[in-house]
């Protein structure tokens, strides 16, 4: 559990930017490993998971994974679970090494989360739009027992298209969970091609406001903004929705923006490349994260 | 006689009281699923959710993934056919202590038809690994299922009708979650399944039932005994876990079964007996129930004799099942 102390900002903004670019590179080896999985959704989440994870914003002991006290993340959008996964490991549930173990037969990191499976998942997910009904579940129960644990659900905009989100998002408003946040990686691509092409759950934000939720929209791979805004107190009797804009792919150029990469691992001399790209923003220290 | 499902509502408050940690859900239908016995009782632990079935199970389930003890009521045909995938992924995947109470079920519900008549949620819950599936044959019965979903740490599924039945076991808090019961001839469960194989058997036909067909299987064996016809009855509300061993030791000491639900005659008891039997020990086994077909307005009583549901229904198909085995 990292201790409430003031940290200084820049040294958090500058870590928690060495974070993402590390699990960005966590999630093309594991996938490219695994020769499956998604890789567009994983890359655009990067810098929100990494800001959750390493900007004192989610408090989670990974020695003690059912801490009742814990702050909850629900990882709705569960085809992004290499990220996640990347960085339940940089925090300590389980060995670095096993991320290569990514979707074989046996190991704890399945395809899509399984939270019987891995320390530090919170939720199954991977049938979409589910994951924010369970973060409803567990912000009831914080209110119910007057915990002060927050709960967090990250939501693909794709996902937001699935009716059961704006049943979610009814009853947070109407039983007034202002411990709840969920977080829309606003990437604009889904598995078919652009989100306005396939099906447009647009005006997103507007619709977040209209069920009665305060909305804010950030940059998503900004980790000043991002910090800004999960460290912002929220207003009370609302649940809070953060929607991110981000890009499909982000830190890995020829992934950017495309469909393609959704739901496919780089393989040969696209593997090779990728992973070099972000070996060298990871030693120049530059890339997303600015 | 009282419907079942007054009886879940009344236990919910009796229960609620005993433990702090148990929260009850339910989807506009808490004057007919009776949960809003506890709703008066306990305000702040009852979520009514709206009319959104797939939002009840899933936040059900994070509920239970904070330690609630999580009870979700709606109609049988919504619970589990609107939110089978919520049921699927979320709650029976993670093995989530949560507890579907589905009222109205079957064709007994009425004159609200097809639409609202679920025959298969009893097949849609069995498939689901870890999911146990108990169907209360009476109040009594329902009572000790409430009190057993609790004692239990997973995942639930207990099925009510609508109607009032009447009481038809003589010890109703002896229900044990994957252990049957025999109601005829006077003999107890461990006397069934410690009796040693016999030539011929002892019994000519076993009538496993559930829920409302218990008492018409009951009925069956009085008019069949007095024929001399010997029958063994058992009333086999828990579904999953099955009890294999009663199951098998009436299969070994009958000539033939009969299985009666009020369901449909695929993937429910009867199926699930038949998947046993075939493989242990085969006898003939004739299901009955709803034959792969759905309903229609009616009234109860009316819809029953109409689709083969009846003590009467019963009886021939004891007759029945018998001329197989000379075959």
């Amino acid at each position: 559990m990292i201790p409430d102390s003031p940290i200084d900002a820049s040294d958090l903004v500058a870590r928690v930017k060495e974070k993402a670019r590390v699990l960005r590179y966590h999630v093309i080896e594991m996938v490219g490993r695994a020769g499956s999985g998604h890789p567009g959704g994983s890359l655009s989440s990067a810098d929100i998971i990494a800001v959750l994870y390493f900007g004192d914003v989610l408090r989670v002991d990974p020695s003690n994974p059912a801490w009742p006290d814990r702050d909850r993340f629900v990882l709705s959008k569960g085809h992004a679970a290499p990220v996640l996964y990347a960085a339940l490991a940089e925090r300590g549930f389980f060995p670095e090494r096993t991320l290569l173990t990514l979707r074989q037969l046996g190991s704890i990191l399945q395809g899509h989360p399984d939270a019987k499976k891995t320390p530090g998942v919170e939720a199954s997910t991977g049938s979409l739009g589910q994951g924010l009904s369970f973060a409803v579940g567990m912000a009831l129960a914080g209110k119910l027992d007057k915990k002060d644990y927050r709960v967090w659900a990250l939501l693909g905009d794709g996902e937001c298209e699935e009716g059961q989100v704006w049943e979610a998002a009814m009853a947070a408003s109407h039983y007034k969970l202002d411990n709840l946040t969920a977080i829309v990686d606003h990437n604009r691509v889904q598995n078919d091609g652009p989100l306005d092409r396939v099906m447009s759950p647009e005006p997103l934000a507007d619709k977040f406001r209209a069920f009665g939720w305060d909305v804010m929209a950030v940059d998503g791979h900004s980790v000043p903004d991002l910090h800004r805004v999960f460290k912002a107190p929220g207003q009370p009797g609302r649940p809070r929705a953060v929607i991110a804009e981000t890009v499909k792919g982000k830190g890995v150029q020829f992934m950017e923006g495309l469909a393609a990469w959704h739901g496919k691992a780089p393989k040969g001399e696209e593997l090779d490349r990728a992973l070099r790209e972000l070996t060298l923003k990871m030693k120049s220290g530059e890339g997303p994260g600015w | 006689m009282v419907a079942p499902r007054e009886a879940y509502g009344e236990m919910l408050v009796e229960l609620g009281k005993e433990n702090p940690d148990i929260v009850v859900l339910d989807g506009d239908l808490s004057v007919s699923t009776k949960t809003d016995k506890f709703a008066k009782a306990f305000p702040e632990r009852f979520f009514n959710m709206g009319i959104a079935e797939a939002n009840i199970m899933t936040v059900a389930a994070g509920l239970a993934r904070s330690g609630k003890v999580p009870f979700a009521s709606t109609f049988a045909v919504f619970a589990t056919g609107r939110a089978y995938d919520q049921i699927r992924q979320s709650i029976a995947y993670t093995g989530l202590n949560v507890k579907i109470v589905a009222t109205h079920a079957g064709l007994t519900v009425g004159p609200d038809g097809a639409s609202h008549q679920a025959l298969e949620d009893v097949a849609l819950m069995r498939v689901l690994p870890g999911m146990v599936v108990v169907v209360p044959a009476d109040v009594q019965e329902t009572r000790a299922a409430i009190r057993a979903a609790v004692r239990y740490q997973g995942p639930v599924y207990i099925r009510l009708g609508r109607e009032a039945v009447p009481d038809v076991l003589r010890d109703g808090d002896g229900f044990e979650i994957g252990k049957s019961r025999v109601l005829w001839p006077a003999v107890t469960r461990e006397a069934v399944v410690a009796a040693p194989k016999a030539d011929p058997p002892r019994f000519d036909v076993s009538f496993i039932a559930c829920g409302v067909m218990v008492k018409a299987c009951l009925d069956a064996a009085v008019v069949l005994e007095a024929q001399g016809m010997k029958c063994v009855v058992a009333d086999f509300a828990s579904v999953k876990p099955l009890d294999e061993e009663l199951l098998l030791a009436m299969a070994r000491s009958s000539k033939a079964m009969v299985t009666a639900e009020e369901h449909s005659i695929v993937g429910g008891l009867g199926g699930a007996v038949c998947e046993v039997v075939a493989g242990e020990h085969p006898v003939p086994v004739y299901r009955v129930g709803v034959r792969d077909r759905f309903g229609e307005s009616g009234p109860a009583e009316a819809l029953l004799e109409a689709y083969g549901l009846t003590a009467k229904d019963v009886a021939a198909a004891a007759r029945e099942v018998l001329k197989r085995t000379d075959r």
